[in-house]
C-alpha cells in the first residue's frame, strides 16, 4: 500500500518537499506507524512545536487507519486570518 | 457568486457581501483581516499565506454549516488570499447575512476566531533579520 504525504509551512521547509510516498507491505497502518517512521527518518522535525494530522482532509488521531491511496498531511500550528 | 474561496488575487469585499445578501436578511456583517506593518514591535516588512487548498475549503464549508446550526442566519462567505500580500492588504474577508443584526456580530466573530483555530493556512512573517512561520498556539 502506498500513503503520500504531504508537507506545509515550517513541516515542508523542514522536510525539504511538499510531498513524499512511503510504501508499506501491510495492507492497512495507522497514523502512528506512519508517524513514527517520518520521524526516524526526518529528525530535524523535532524543530516543530506540535503538529496535527489530517487523513484525506480531516482532522485524524494517532490510530486512525490509513488505507492505499490514503493522503496524510502534517498539519503545523495554523495562522491563517 | 462564490462563498468559500481561496485565492491569490487581491480579495474583492465586494464580491464576499454580494454572496450573503439576500431579502431574508436585515443584516450584513463584514470583517476584514488585514496585513498590519508590525508584530511585538518589529517592523513587518510583508507576509507570505500557504495553505492546504482543498482541506482548508472544506474546513470553511464545516464552520458555516456550523454557524448556520446555532445562529439564525441567512448565508454566509470566507474569502482568504494566500501567497506574498503587502503591508494593508486584505488577508481574509467574511460577510454573515442574518434577519436581525445582533446574531449576525457574533456569527461572524465566532466565524474568523474558529478559521483562526482549524483552517489549515499558515502565515510567514518577514522582517528585517529574517522570515519566521507564526505559531500562535504553538
Amino acid at each position: 500500500m502506498t500513503i503520500t504525504l504531504r508537507f506545509f509551512a515550517l513541516g515542508r521547509e523542514l522536510v525539504g518537499a511538499s510531498e513524499l510516498r512511503y510504501v508499506f507491505d501491510h495492507p492497512t497502518v495507522t497514523v502512528s506507524d506512519v508517524v513514527q517512521r517520518l520521524k526516524s527518518e526526518y529528525a530535524v522535525l523535532e524543530q516543530l512545536p506540535s503538529f496535527l494530522v489530517a487523513v484525506n482532509s480531516e482532522y485524524g488521531m494517532n490510530d486512525t487507519a490509513l488505507y492505499d491511496g490514503d493522503e496524510l498531511a502534517i498539519i503545523p500550528p495554523v495562522s491563517g486570518g | 457568486m462564490t462563498n468559500f474561496k481561496l485565492t491569490t488575487d487581491p480579495l474583492n469585499v465586494q464580491d464576499v457581501i454580494d454572496a450573503v445578501r439576500s431579502p431574508k436578511a436585515g443584516a450584513v456583517n463584514v470583517f476584514i483581516g488585514t496585513v498590519r506593518d508590525a508584530t511585538d514591535g518589529k517592523a513587518v516588512e510583508r507576509l507570505e499565506y500557504e495553505t492546504y487548498e482543498p482541506m482548508a475549503l472544506k474546513k470553511m464549508e464545516e464552520i458555516a454549516g456550523e454557524i448556520k446550526q446555532r445562529w439564525d442566519v441567512v448565508e454566509i462567505a470566507m474569502h482568504h488570499r494566500y501567497g506574498l500580500l503587502a503591508i494593508g492588504d486584505s488577508a481574509v474577508v467574511i460577510a454573515v447575512s442574518s434577519p436581525h443584526r445582533q446574531t449576525s456580530f457574533e456569527a461572524c466573530q465566532y466565524a474568523i476566531d474558529t478559521l483562526k483555530q482549524v483552517v489549515p493556512i499558515w502565515k510567514k512573517e518577514s522582517f528585517e533579520d529574517g522570515d519566521v512561520w507564526v505559531m500562535p498556539h504553538a
